[in-house]
Order: structure tokens, then C-alpha cells, then sequence
């Protein structure tokens, strides 16, 4: 029952949605006043989505074996939490998630949309309506979650182990509020071309979306990083593997999207820009679910291939993007240039760093497709891998970091006052830090010592706008931009760090031999084997030392028993200055085993610095929600 | 913004929908076929993958009779299901070369040991530069060569049993 009530909410929140849409029609052809109706259709329809989620949930934590998806993605022996991540770690249920997202998101713009104009609001939410309903159609006709298996089986699958980890339970969810999120930013760009109504106030509507949604993107894409780095015991933190570009690319679009906002909401400038910019963002998002969905991209995170439903998805992105295309074809004519600005003002730092972002989004999405192109057009086979990414996207990314310093200082229209007076001591902090990276590290490659100089003029160029402000005067906005570009500064380090300074053993080993890592010495005293709730595995256990003290490190193979599945879980310690990473291989008959050892310096501040761009930009978010809740009930 | 301009993203959109309809309608074969097939072998020169075995150059493989180049691994795992084969192959008098790809002697020389040696010559290619300029793209791998140095069959994997017969049939054609 619990499984037929999820479908039969589902049927119920499609229709709404339609409703939606048709409401929205009858506004804009002046036939009703659809605002209040409209608003409280969305709602119901969220609600709907939610409980539909809900009743999947409730399948999976009882592990109800006669729906289909519950026996083919989970087990009884599965730990709670696991249980729960089985929901949204296959095809149907992350559609599921991606749908209840979307649904939910337009409830919360109907009940808290207040900036802007009625007819705006209706034809966003309209928009928003059709979004929802094609994708509704997708899961009821092609992806149903809920269809039940008869006979049941005795047990289920399982889920594939590299799922069974903390990192699966977060990471799609929080990359998926991410993508979705960027849907109102698109809904609100398409009912503001319907309506005409391009201006400061839909900017403002817009903002916090853009923002929210930008957060989750960071969260998500760092965690991401993270689960990868130590899940899949390669060492590495990005692969420009095609789903990870899948998720960059939106997430480059919101970026841009987020700063031509602040120009739209301050000066009014960048109209059309920003809506075409709030319409590719979410068509990235598509985009990405596209490419994850359908499998047709070789990749690393290879979901199953199922023609019919690619099929289906690429109707809808074609339909949506295509529809969003034509209507700014057609409407940018209609919509009124922004006022002026000079070349040296905050404005045109915007615009160099729209234009960047945009670039970067490009080089990524060709690359990423070209070998999709290249094959329909020749024949010839080919991958584009990292070479071409960090070749082509890495000094643009530099350049952009190395501006980033600059924009936040210059004013709105015109810039009067000399800029490069204040940027002195981060010059001079850039370049010790060149001077230094020469005579420490001679041999590091050009776009290491490029990172970690870009990283030390931006680090303390990013607390400029801080400098001659009263901090307790300071809008909690400005606090988060400055977050978010040190969290920059941050990363960078961090991934400058780890390109130059990696040190790599990879070396068979019997008890009892020491080998060698970097600064480390790592002794392999044995092996012993381990257990857990639903696997067995074979654990090594090393001494590093590097002088003072030792730090013991047990990295595991891991044999699952449902599915059947090896894994390699590393062994990670993390210090001040950086992690030693231990992988450990197979036995090679002689009684020696495979091992894989990192000395990693300072690659922590990857991640960190990603947590701090997403903190800034959540320090941004309430600034903005409590400033405009001050404004509402105290003014 | 000219009109034209305004037109352009959906232009774009309609590329990528085509190539990915493409895609979809032809979905991809994920075996990449060398482009040398036919064609000479390039010139390289390996130095011997373990002492007692003579290392192997481009050279060696214009000896006016068919030769089959395996590329194998001891740290492959589907290699050590593909020796008893090249064993057999070897006893119907197939000449055999082998390149040991990011190896070392005494690996290779245990993984014989253990295996069998089907090899008239191994060349040690620690870098994989042969291996790709073969355009192979993995391991194990097998190319037949004539007796001229042209490669004129590419086996990708494994040889299993069931692929003799086809291994055999190429190196009667190549006489």
C-alpha cells in the first residue's frame, strides 16, 4: 500500500503541474487573476512530491522486497543509514529526489516570492509547472520507482559497495539541490521574457535562488572530490571525468550567474545577459542529468545504459532549452538597455569575470563533448582527458583568481580612486612567494608555481574590502564574498600543493619491509584479516614514521558479500601539513602485497577552501534574508 | 544584439541534440581498433625484458615468416588466463615476441616461471611509447605481423580457446 500511495501522489502532483501550466496561459492571455490560485497549487504540488519521496524512504528502511527497486538496490543486512541512501543511489529514486527537488523549490518561490510582480511570479511558477510535469512524465512513464515485483524474492542485491559510505548518503542529494535549484532561476528568467519584466526586482527575486543553489553545487562537487579521493583509492581529488564535468559545468554557469545577478540587482545593467546566463545555468543541469542518466559518455560512474529513457530525458532538455532559446530570441529585442558604465568600474570586473567563467564553461563543455562530436563527424575515436583540461582551463582559472582580487575594489560605474596603491602588499607577498617557490622548489611544473603565487596575492588581496571598514558596520555579504574568495585562495593552495609536491611509492612489499614516501618511512608490519556488518576484508597495518613518533595506518580490501565485490578502502592520516595515503593491493603469489603510498602536502585545503567558498556564500545568503526581513518588519 | 546573433544558442542546441541523438541511436563500441592495421610496423628498439632473452626490435619482426606480437603484463591478471593458449599456440609452431609493458625482470621472469614462456623475445616497454605507437590500447593485446613487418590482425584481450582458429586463419593468411 505504501508504494501504490507514493504512485498515486505522484499521479496527483503531474496533474497539478499541468494545472500549472494552464493557469498560467489563462493569466497571461488576461483571462484570470491567477496569482493566489497558482501559488497554492505549487505548494500542494511540493507537498505531494515530498510525500512521494517520503513513501520510497519508508519502502527502503523496511526493505518492502516486492517493489522492484528495493530488490534490486538493497538487502536486509544493509546498515540503517545505507538503507536510506539505497533510495536515491539508483536510477528511479535519484529521478524521484530530482523531481521532489524540483517540486519543492517552486513551492517554496510561490510562498516566498515577494519582490516580485504578480504576472512575473505566475508565468515563473507556470514555468516551473511545466518543468516539473515533463519530468513527472518521465517517472511515471519510463522510470516508475514504485512498479512491484511479483513473486517477491527472498532477498534483494544490495547496493553497490563504493555506495556503502557516509559520502553517498550526502553527496547526490546535495549536488541535486544544487542542480535543481538553478530550475527557479531558469522558471523566473522565462516568466520574466514572457512578461517583459527584466529588471532589479526579478534580480533580486533571483538572487537568493542562484545563491542557495550555488552553495549546494560547491558543497556538493567538494564532497564529492572528497568521497572520490578516498573511496576510490586512486589518490587523486578530479579526474575531468565526464560526470564530474557534469557537475562543473553548471556549477562555472551559477557562478557567472551569481555575479551578473549582483550587477542586474545594484546597477540594472546585464539584462539579457543574465537571463540567457540563468537559462544555460539550469540547461547544465539538464545537461548533466542527461549525461549521467543516459551512460552515453564513458565514464567512471557507469550507471546502466538505457536507451528509451536517454531518449526520453533528451526530448526534455531539447524542448525546455530549446523553448527558454527561442522566447530570449525572440523577447531580448523588447527588453531595455541598462544603464552605462565605464571600463575601470565594479561592473566591468563583473564582466571580466562573466566572460572568464564563460570561457572556462566552454572549454569544459567541448572537451567533455568532443569526443562525441568528433566521432559522429569522422568516425575516429578519441578521449580528451586531463592534458587538455588543466592545459586550456588552468591558466584561464588562474587569470580569473588572479582578478579576483581586483573586482570586489572598484566601484559601481566608474572607478576614481588609484586601485594599485592598496594592492601593494599583496604584490609583494605574490612575489616573495615566486622568489621562494624558485629557490625551495626549483623543479615544480609552470602551473604549480603559477597556483601557489595566484594564491598568495589573492589571499590577502580578498581581505582588502574588509580593510577601512567598521567590521561590525560591515553587511554580512561583504563578510561572505571575502569568505568565498579566500576560500579560493585556500583551494588553490591546495591544489597547487598537491600537483607539485605529491610524492608517489608504489612498490611490492613482504612483513617486515620499509619503504620509502616522500619524507615517510613506512614499514609494513603485517596482515591480519577484519569484519564488518556486511563485509570481510584482508587489512594491512604500517608504521610511517619520519623521525618523531609513529602513525599506524590500516588499509583495507574489502570484500563484500551482497553484491559480491571487492572494494579498496585507503587508509588516510590526516596531519597539519598534509595526508599520507596507504592503498593496499593484491598479494602477488610470492607472499608480497601491492602497495600504493602518498605523501600528500597540504592537499587538505581543497576541500577546506571549497567549505569556505560554500560558507561565504552561505554567510551571503542570511545577510541578504535578514537584511530584507529587517526592512519588512522594522522600517 | 543583431537577430541573427539572438538565433545562435538554439543553432548550438541543435548540434548537440543531433550528436547526442546520434549517440543514442549508435551506441558506443568501446573496443578501439589500432589504425596500423595494413600498415608497417613502426620502428622501435626494446631492450630485453629479463636476462637469457633477447630484447626485441622492429627489425626482428621482417624475418619473411608470419610472427604474432603478444603484449602482456605479469601484473595482468587476464594474461595469465591467456598463457595456456599462447602455450598451445606455440606448439602448432607459432613464432612468438612478446612486450612486457611497466615491468620488471624479476616479475617477469616469476610470471614465466609460473605461466609458461611462449616468447622467442621480450622487449621491456616501461614506458608503454611502443605499446601506443602499436596503438594498442591495453593488455593484453596481440598483432599479427608478416613476414615484411606488416601488422595485418589486431587481437584485443585475451586469446581465449574459441579464438585460435581466427589467430591461426590470420597467420596462414599472412604467409
Amino acid at each position: 500500500m505504501i508504494a501504490e500511495a507514493g504512485l498515486a501522489a505522484l499521479w496527483l502532483a503531474a496533474a497539478l503541474s499541468l494545472l500549472q501550466l494552464l493557469l498560467m496561459a489563462a493569466e497571461l492571455r488576461g483571462l484570470v487573476a491567477a496569482a493566489r490560485m497558482i501559488r497554492a497549487v505549487a505548494v500542494v504540488q511540493g507537498v505531494l512530491a515530498l510525500f512521494a519521496m517520503a513513501m520510497l524512504l519508508l519502502v527502503f528502511v523496511r526493505t518492502d522486497l516486492s517493489v522492484a527497486l528495493v530488490a534490486a538496490n538493497s538487502h536486509a543486512a544493509k546498515p540503517f543509514i545505507y538503507k536510506l541512501a539505497g533510495a536515491w543511489g539508483n536510477h528511479e529514486g535519484s529521478m524521484l529526489l530530482w523531481v521532489t527537488v524540483l517540486a519543492l523549490s517552486g513551492a517554496l518561490l510561490a510562498l516566498f516570492s515577494r519582490a516580485l510582480s504578480e504576472r512575473t511570479l505566475v508565468a515563473a511558477l507556470g514555468a516551473q509547472g511545466a518543468l516539473a510535469l515533463g519530468f513527472y512524465a518521465f517517472l511515471l512513464i519510463a522510470s516508475n520507482p514504485f512498479a512491484r515485483l511479483d513473486p517477491a524474492p527472498a532477498e534483494g542485491r544490495g547496493l553497490n559497495p563504493l555506495l556503502q559510505d557516509p559520502g553517498l548518503a550526502f553527496h547526490p542529494p546535495t549536488l541535486y539541490l544544487g542542480y535543481v535549484g538553478l530550475s527557479v532561476a531558469f522558471s523566473l528568467a522565462v516568466g520574466a521574457l514572457l512578461t517583459g519584466d527584466v529588471g532589479a526586482a526579478l534580480a533580486r527575486a533571483m538572487r537568493p535562488w542562484v545563491l542557495a543553489a550555488w552553495i549546494f553545487l560547491t558543497l556538493g562537487i567538494t564532497a564529492g572530490s572528497y568521497w572520490a579521493y578516498y573511496e576510490l583509492g586512486w589518490g587523486g581529488w578530479w579526474f575531468w571525468d565526464p560526470v564530474e564535468n557534469a557537475s562543473l559545468m553548471p556549477w562555472l554557469a551559477a557562478t557567472a550567474l551569481l555575479h551578473s545577478v549582483a550587477v542586474l540587482a545594484a546597477r540594472g545593467a546585464l539584462r539579457a545577459w543574465s537571463m540567457m546566463l540563468a537559462v544555460i545555468a539550469f540547461s547544465m543541469s539538464m545537461v548533466g542529468t542527461f549525461l549521467v542518466r543516459s551512460g552515453i559518455l564513458t565514464s567512471v560512474h557507469s550507471f546502466a545504459v538505457d536507451p528509451s529513457r536517454g531518449t526520453f530525458l533528451l526530448a526534455l532538455l531539447g524542448l525546455y532549452v530549446g523553448a527558454a532559446f527561442l522566447l530570449f530570441a525572440l523577447r531580448t529585442a523588447a527588453l531595455k538597455e541598462g544603464p552605462p558604465f565605464e571600463l575601470v568600474s565594479r561592473e566591468s570586473g563583473l564582466v571580466a569575470n562573466n566572460l572568464l567563467l564563460s570561457v572556462i564553461l566552454g572549454v569544459v563543455f567541448v572537451g567533455t563533448l568532443y569526443p562525441l562530436f568528433a566521432e559522429a563527424a569522422t568516425g575516429e575515436k578519441l578521449s580528451v582527458g586531463a592534458p587538455y583540461f588543466n592545459a586550456v582551463a588552468g591558466p584561464l582559472a588562474l587569470l580569473l583568481a588572479a582578478l579576483v582580487a581586483l573586482g570586489p575594489l572598484l566601484s559601481w560605474r566608474r572607478e576614481r580612486r588609484p586601485v594599485p596603491k592598496r594592492l601593494a602588499v599583496p604584490a609583494l607577498i605574490a612575489a616573495s612567494a615566486l622568489a621562494i617557490s624558485f629557490i625551495a622548489a626549483p623543479g615544480i611544473g609552470i602551473l604549480p608555481r603559477l597556483g601557489l603565487v595566484a594564491a598568495a596575492w589573492l589571499a590577502p588581496a580578498s581581505l582588502l574590502p574588509l580593510a577601512s571598514r567598521n567590521p561590525l558596520r560591515t553587511p554580512l555579504a561583504t563578510w561572505g564574498m571575502v569568505l568565498a574568495h579566500f576560500g579560493i585562495a585556500v583551494a588553490l593552495t591546495g591544489m597547487a600543493a598537491d600537483s607539485a609536491f605529491t610524492r608517489e611509492t608504489l612498490a611490492a612489499a613482504r612483513p617486515g619491509e620499509t619503504l620509502r614516501a616522500g619524507p615517510w618511512l613506512v614499514e609494513l608490519r603485517g596482515l591480519s584479516p577484519a569484519a564488518g556488518p556486511n563485509w570481510t576484508a584482508v587489512e594491512a597495518e604500517l608504521r610511517a614514521s619520519r623521525g618523531d613518533g609513529v602513525l599506524v595506518l590500516k588499509p583495507q580490501t574489502r570484500f563484500f558479500t551482497a553484491p559480491p565485490t571487492e572494494t579498496n578502502e585507503a587508509a588516510i592520516e590526516t596531519l597539519w601539513n598534509g595526508q599520507l595515503y596507504a592503498v593496499l593491493g593484491k598479494p602477488d603469489g610470492t607472499g608480497r602485497w601491492q602497495l600504493r603510498l602518498w605523501w600528500k602536502p597540504f592537499v587538505t585545503l581543497i576541500w577546506f577552501g571549497g567549505v569556505l567558498i560554500a560558507l561565504g556564500g552561505l554567510l551571503a545568503l542570511f545577510g541578504r534574508a535578514w537584511r530584507s526581513f529587517r526592512k519588512r518588519h522594522f522600517a | 544584439m543583431s537577430r541573427s546573433l539572438r538565433f545562435v544558442p538554439i543553432a548550438l542546441l541543435a548540434l548537440l541534440i543531433a550528436a547526442l541523438v546520434w549517440r543514442l541511436a549508435n551506441p558506443g563500441d568501446t573496443v578501439i581498433r589500432s589504425r596500423l592495421t595494413g600498415q608497417p610496423v613502426p620502428a622501435f628498439t626494446l631492450p630485453a625484458a629479463l636476462p637469457g632473452k633477447p630484447g626485441l626490435t622492429s627489425a626482428d619482426l621482417t624475418t619473411g615468416a608470419p610472427r604474432l606480437v603478444n603484449i602482456f603484463a605479469s601484473w595482468c591478471v587476464p594474461c595469465i588466463a591467456e598463457a595456456p593458449v599462447l602455450g598451445a599456440l606455440k606448439a602448432r609452431g607459432v613464432a612468438i615476441d612478446g612486450i612486457a609493458i611497466r615491468d620488471r625482470p624479476a616479475d617477469v621472469a616469476a610470471f614465466l616461471a609460473r605461466h609458461g614462456d611462449p616468447f622467442e623475445r621480450i622487449g621491456s616497454d616501461d614506458t608503454s611509447r611502443v605499446q601506443l605507437a602499436l596503438g594498442s590500447a591495453g593488455v593484453p593485446e596481440s598483432f599479427v605481423v608478416d613476414g615484411r613487418g606488416i601488422i595485418r590482425f589486431q587481437h584485443v584481450g585475451p586469446i581465449e580457446p574459441a579464438d585460435v582458429s581466427t589467430i591461426s586463419a590470420e597467420l596462414e593468411k599472412a604467409q
